[in-house]
């Protein structure tokens, strides 16, 4: 009796779960058709077959976002065919005459070259095909031709050479913010390629007066700082890939931490707690290392008040799908106000843009969830926690681990 | 049993494993240690993380139930489960590895780029995770209930308690430690009883009739009869009973049974003597440690083996708390060296339960009776070793039987709650872990409170077959055949997996009845893998459109050495 419940279960929890993803999938529909009058539900219809082609549209005008939105523009438009173009091919073509894709390239020469929508008729040696005249129009943004839209239907209309004129603003205004999401990537790309270029001078300038009192006193010694120097600037102006590996940065960070104790001695004291786990962890490059300067210099350079001593402590742990690494020094903190503003960048930090570059950078990776999460007051120290999933689609690590 | 020793034992492995789990990173380092703080984890340490939460109730237990029960033709259970990580080492593991996926789920994002693979993958790692916790919690109630007699779904229970707590506390976060030391943990608590036992059967003369059949008492034994059933005797047999027999009741007396089907009720006392043949029990589908598969395979023995083979060789790559594990590993070469070393300490591991089952056959016997077969690991010191030793022999097993409940549970748990936080519950964030581990727990546990269920190593057969049956073709095609595409591998989940759910769900429930049917659907693997891979095969090649962009580089990074994937040889850091 009682494996017969136990197999009931089983069974039916498959059925519940199907059962729970129908009732999602259908519940939208009727909530929309039993709200407001009829013109009402047309417009939101409308709205919302408009909202569906709006995704693919975004990632730009290809062959394959063009047969994901030609559809729902199709239902929009409620013409017998749709094509999409660019400057040279059809991408899609939607609904009946696909025959007549060649004829219409033919003569999209001259919109393609003003900008300008045009009507025209069609000949076709086909008794039955229900297509006799097209409307263009064209995809612009800034100016440029993209390509066009293109309606075809069994007669001249002047209310589809309009909707086909409003239709293809629509889609001009998505390109755009396809244009305008590629231009954010490459501002950040910029970015991360500044901040790369961004060790700061100061640093250099310290780390080689450094080794300079070393070389006679210690030579021993100088030779491995200048052997960490080098370490530390080949992983920086490295020029390859975006990612690299928690390992990799928590080595660069040794490198870095190695100079500057030589510099502050016992006056600095770092302590470390790593979780093994998450040590394959991929992540932005150069997206810790700036934490920890900011924490030393936090510690012991920044404030009015000379600091003596500063402890650093750095950890990352095992968090389930996501690695968790803290950074926390004792300095003396910052107003929480003056940080916010300093993140949303309306005021420009005094030195580097170490936090809200990283902090931009996560959010730009991992979605704006895994921002950094920073906890401070002045003369309270400062606690940095950063949350790395520990996988992300095309998130992969330039090169591998050190092999040890 | 003594409970005096046992219950210390088992509460000092859950202490110790809390504690290790806990505590075993809490040490700090300075920088100057930082070459050791911050060292990878080693495919030795690995391998013993992964063979500590791969060896569960159904390997600690089970095994030598079934072997108990059924004799030599159960070890191709141990085999099987081992010659899994061969399957996995050779198609797998690497680039598994260098596909940078954490989760099953995370490996059908990085390879189809298609949300709703993804998803059809985290139902399956949900439904694979009950499967196997199931038999964990049960194992544990039978354990507890074996040495304490507490009632049996109190030991499910603390299991799950236990390791909701640790896991949603954040306890786990050693986690690589954790299982290591289990592994080891459960090692030695099957060794050092397993060499006392040999000696004492040497001792006893070294008798080698244990897989004569059948089997016979070695001494005058008494048997409580916990759950009516029905005996099948092929000679004719004089016992001494105390209850009912054949509808009859009788106060200790000499009863001669003439060959064929007795019925005994519940709470009856059978006294057998010494070389007595022991009688087979047919349990029909009353609940109890039952061996309802075991009759599908005495009907189509071949085809069972064949169906457990399949199973378990193909089934464990998709366990998703191992899968998870290979994430440690820092690239694809050193998965593979882990790998290997898993095949070494697993294959260690598994000499050690036959040696428990076939000296059950000798010296417990009646456990083919009671169906309390799987409890012949933890009965097998006190009743061959005896005294004091056998106490903590027995309290040595039981602490290491409940090792493998901890690790194995906890391990499912955070995978199976790791998906229903980021796949199902509706935003992120340490809350929903907490309620995604709670309900990760609580369906098994029900499940487990409600029913009295499979024998240990059959339910965790069930839990292979399902994995082998969608997540084998996903990964293998997803791996080495560039057409694959979404709505294939989605079919072929749906059509693999789901068929060998419901063959589950049909067997559970006893619905199968007889003969070639319920061989059919007991031992699902035979027939839904290969439909899981032809499916895969068609609908991909029927939809060659939706071969996701970018197939080849990605099966490029797949396949090749991180080195050359990463486009540059990376110069050799000072260390």
């Amino acid at each position: 009796m009682s494996g017969f419940l136990a197999g009931l279960c089983v069974a039916a929890l498959p059925l519940l779960a199907a059962g729970f993803w129908l009732g999602r999938r259908t519940a939208r529909s009727p909530s929309l058709g039993g709200l407001g009058t009829p013109v009402e539900h047309a417009t939101f219809e409308t709205l919302h077959t408009a909202s569906l082609a709006a995704p693919p549209l975004r990632a730009g005008l290809t062959g394959e976002t063009a047969r994901k939105s030609v559809r729902r523009l199709r239902t929009l438009l409620g013409t017998d065919a749709l094509c999409l173009t660019d400057q040279d091919t059809v991408l899609a073509w939607e609904g009946a005459g696909e025959h007549h894709r060649d004829q219409i390239m033919e003569r999209l020469a001259g919109p393609l070259e003003t900008g300008r929508g045009e009507a025209f008729r069609l000949d076709c040696d086909e008794p039955y095909c229900p297509l006799r005249w097209a409307v263009v129009a064209p995809l612009t943004v800034d100016d440029r031709v993209y390509g066009t839209l293109v309606a075809c239907a069994p007669r001249e209309s002047a209310v589809l050479v309009r909707a086909a004129g409003e239709v293809a603003r629509w889609v001009s205004v998505q390109l755009e913010l396809a244009d305008l999401d590629r231009s954010r990537t490459r501002l950040i790309e910029a970015e991360i390629k500044a901040l790369r270029a961004q060790i700061s001078p100061h640093f250099i300038f310290n780390s080689l007066a450094v080794i300079a009192s070393f070389v006679r006193t210690d030579p021993e010694r100088a030779r491995e700082l200048l052997l960490e120097f080098a370490d530390f600037t080949r992983y920086s102006f490295r020029r390859h890939g975006d990612f690299t590996t928690l390992a990799d940065e928590l080595h660069a960070i040794d490198h870095y931490l190695a100079l500057v104790r030589a510099r502050f001695g016992d006056r600095l004291s770092v302590t470390l707690q790593i979780a093994p786990e998450v040590l394959p962890v991929t992540l932005p490059f150069l997206c810790l290392q700036p934490l920890v300067e900011n924490a030393v210099k936090h510690g012991l350079e920044g404030g009015t008040a000379e600091v003596d001593r500063s402890r650093i402590s750095i950890t990352a742990q095992d968090a389930g799908a996501e690695a968790l690494v803290v950074i926390e020094d004792d300095g003396p903190g910052m107003d929480p106000d003056r940080l916010r503003r300093l993140l949303s960048g309306e005021v420009s930090p005094s030195g580097g843009i170490g936090l809200s570059n990283v902090d931009e950078r996560l959010r730009q990776v991992y979605g704006d969830d895994y921002g950094l999460v920073i906890e401070t007051a002045l003369g309270a120290g400062m606690r940095i926690t950063a949350r790395l999933p520990k996988y992300q689609p095309g998130v992969h690590p330039a090169s591998p681990l050190t092999r040890d | 049993m003594n409970e005096n020793y046992a219950v210390p034992a088992v509460a000092l492995v859950v202490v110790a494993t809390v504690f290790v789990g806990a505590f075993g990173l809490r040490i700090s380092r300075t920088t100057s240690d930082f070459y050791v703080a911050s060292r990878t984890v080693g495919p030795r340490l690995n391998a013993a993380a992964i063979s500590g939460e791969y060896l569960s109730a159904a390997s600690f237990l089970g095994i030598a139930g079934l072997v108990l029960v059924q004799g030599p033709d159960m070890l191709w259970y141990p085999v099987g489960y081992t010659a899994g990580y061969l399957v996995l080492l050779i198609f797998v593991a690497a680039p598994l590895r260098r596909s940078g996926a954490y989760t099953l789920p995370d490996f059908a994002e990085a390879r189809l780029a298609s949300q709703s693979v993804r998803r059809l993958a985290g139902a399956f790692v949900v439904g694979v995770g009950w499967l196997y916790l199931l038999p964990q919690l049960q194992g544990a109630g039978l354990t507890l209930n074996v040495l304490t007699g507490a009632p049996k779904s109190l030991g499910g229970v603390i299991v799950a308690v236990v390791v909701v707590a640790t896991v949603a506390a954040g306890g786990m976060r050693s986690i690589t430690f954790v299982q290591a030391f289990q592994y080891w943990l459960k090692l030695t608590a099957l060794l050092i009883p397993a060499l006392f036992l040999v000696l004492a059967w040497q001792g006893d003369g070294a008798p080698r009739h244990a897989f004569d059949e059948p089997a016979t008492f070695r001494e005058h034994r008494v048997v409580r009869i916990d759950a009516a059933l029905d005996l099948k005797l092929t000679r004719p047999l004089t016992v001494t009973a105390d209850g009912t027999v054949d509808g009859v009741r009788h106060e200790s007396d000499r009863v001669r049974l003439p060959a064929g089907v007795h019925r005994i009720e519940r709470g009856t006392r059978l006294t057998f003597t010494k070389g007595d043949p022991v009688p087979i029990a047919d349990r029909g589908s009353n609940g109890g440690m039952s061996t309802s598969l075991a009759e599908g395979r005495e009907e189509r023995p071949l085809y069972a083996t064949y169906g457990l083979i399949l199973a378990t060789f193909l089934g464990t790559m998709g366990l998703p708390h191992v899968v998870v594990r290979f994430y440690t590993s820092p690239h694809g070469v050193a998965a593979r060296r882990t790998t290997v070393a898993v095949l070494g300490l697993i294959g260690a591991f598994y000499l050690l339960p036959p040696v428990y089952g076939a000296l059950g056959r000798l010296y417990a016997p009646e456990l083919t009776l009671t169906g309390d077969a799987d409890a012949a690991v933890l009965l097998l010191p006190d009743r061959v070793v005896g005294g004091l030793g056998g106490d903590l022999l027995g309290a040595l097993v039981a602490g290491g039987a409940f090792a493998a409940f901890l690790s194995t549970a906890s391990g499912l748990t955070m995978a199976v709650a790791g998906v229903l936080t980021q796949d199902v519950l509706p935003s992120r964030g340490v809350r929903h872990f907490r309620l995604g581990t709670v309900l990760a727990m609580i369906v098994p546990l029900a499940a487990s409170v409600l029913v009295g269920g499979l024998p240990v190593a059959d339910a965790v057969g069930l839990a292979f077959a399902v994995s082998a049956s969608s997540f084998c073709p996903l990964l293998v095609l997803g791996i080495w055949w560039h057409r694959l595409t979404p709505p294939g591998a989605v079919a072929g989940m749906l059509v693999g997996g789901g068929s060998a759910l419901l063959a589950v769900a049909a067997t559970m429930a006893g619905f199968t009845g007889t003969g070639t049917p319920h061989a059919l659907l007991a031992w699902p693997a035979l027939w839904s893998v290969p439909l899981g891979f032809l499916t895969m095969l068609l609908v991909s090649l029927a939809t060659p459109g939706r071969v996701p962009a970018g197939t080849a580089a990605i099966l490029a990074r797949f396949h090749l050495p991180e080195e050359l994937a990463g486009g540059q040889v990376r110069t050799e850091a000072k260390a």
